[in-house]
């Protein structure tokens, strides 16, 4: 049995050297599995709550333009979080549970949303910066070895760069603006900077996952390789906006090719995992109120699907 | 908490000539809200022009692990494709 395992475990990893996808039925470790719903479910949950923060803007949105781009926006994120929700469930969860899991707060999803959007720039800046850091992390991902995720990623991997090109615009247009609305803008770069560099997770060395995962080619880069690229990209693209990067260590490193820049503060990365940012409670009761307000809803459209059903059934026999 | 709508495949013609084409999943709580909801997760860039919806209870798959003998018999049939058979060079348009 055990010989019988380490050969499926074996025949698993030469699928996967050779880039072959893995798909819902094949045997996979169940490590994989699990690692891909932890994953999978994460990124869906981080879609759905992603829409909470910009939601508060779509009503004070300065222009007609602005706030249908924004409610696209929005949609797609809810679109995006159906993807990876169905992709999740191949591995065999069902949706209710990753709902449950994400009510409870058992569940995690990305820490930048647990920060307040508290200015119109603050839309512009997560355009640009965290749709930006976003999309750093899912391009790798399109090419990842389960092929449901890899098929969702392709989907939203195009849609994402709508989003950020918005959000850049809209900071574009604050840049040539009044003093006010530049400071708004820096202000904005200045809250969003930081949480940003977080997203790519703990540096390499406390991330003991990520052996695992490039083995299994779910993940294809490290976090820091990211973070390295999100700086090198970012530090050129703040030129345009006339906005500087609040980090005063970034500086060209020739050796390396690439930007050096600051120690991040990962004792506040820590405090907003485990609950203690600004808006998580906010954040997951708002989660909760929806699911709850919705439960009326939900039961309804059963019950009327219900009897078109019998309907359906009775006229049937009649005819 | 079991509000579990069923589950329905989702197939997307892109453009007429082309056949429907898997894109993924969704819930819903009957076929005629499947299409609907087809539209908004699937459809919101003009990706289609005709959906098809099937409850995933009912599709039926072969099984990976059967693969090598479920196609083994195409194996060994290479007469089935137009190499093997040898013709000299001159013919044409064949």
């Amino acid at each position: 049995m055990e010989n019988n395992y380490s050969s499926l475990e074996e025949k698993f990893q030469a699928k996967i050297d050779a880039e072959i996808k893995i798909e819902p039925k094949d045997w996979m470790p169940d490590k994989y599995r699990k690692t891909l719903i932890r994953q999978i479910s994460q990124h869906a949950h981080s879609e759905i709550v992603g829409m909470l923060p910009e939601g508060n803007w779509v009503s004070r949105a300065p222009s007609l333009r602005r706030k249908v781009a924004l409610l696209a926006k929005v949609q797609d994120e809810a679109g995006h979080g159906l993807y990876l929700y169905s992709a999740a469930e191949t591995l065999g969860i069902d949706r209710d549970t990753m709902y449950e899991q994400l009510h409870s707060g058992k569940a995690k999803y990305s820490s930048i949303f647990n920060y307040p959007t508290t200015s119109w720039a603050d839309i512009g800046a997560i355009g640009w910066l965290v749709d930006g850091a976003a999309i750093m992390n899912q391009v790798p991902l399109c090419r990842c070895s389960y092929g449901p995720y890899a098929r969702a990623m392709v989907r939203v991997c195009k849609e994402e760069s709508f989003h950020q090109r918005q959000g850049f615009e809209i900071l574009l247009n604050l840049s040539k603006g009044t003093p006010e609305q530049q400071r708004m803008l820096q202000d904005a770069v200045n809250r969003w900077w930081w949480p940003s560099m977080m997203m790519f997770g703990p540096p390499d060395a406390d991330s003991p996952n990520t052996a695992l995962s490039m083995k299994w080619r779910i993940k294809r880069f490290t976090n820091d390789e990211l973070r390295q690229k999100f700086v090198d990209v970012c530090y050129e693209q703040a030129k345009t906006l006339n906005v500087t990067l609040p980090d005063p260590d970034i500086k060209w490193n020739e050796d390396r090719g690439h930007y050096d820049y600051g120690e991040i503060d990962w004792t506040e990365f820590w405090q907003v995992v485990k609950g203690n940012g600004p808006c998580n409670k906010q954040r997951l009761d708002t989660r909760r109120k929806a699911w709850e307000d919705g439960a009326w809803v939900r039961e309804a459209a059963l019950a009327y699907a219900e009897k078109k059903q019998t309907r359906k059934i009775q006229q049937s026999k009649v005819a | 908490m079991n509000s579990n709508w069923p589950l329905w495949e989702i197939f997307v013609r892109s453009k007429q000539g082309l056949s429907h084409k898997h894109v993924g999943s969704l819930h819903a709580t009957d076929e005629e809200m499947a299409i609907q909801n087809a539209r908004d997760v699937y459809t919101r860039r003009n990706e289609g022009i005709s959906i098809w919806v099937v409850e995933s209870k009912h599709i039926t798959a072969s099984n990976p692990d059967e693969g090598e003998s479920l196609y083994d018999p195409a194996n060994d049939k290479v007469y089935r494709h137009p190499t093997f058979y040898n013709l000299p060079d001159e013919v044409k348009h064949i």
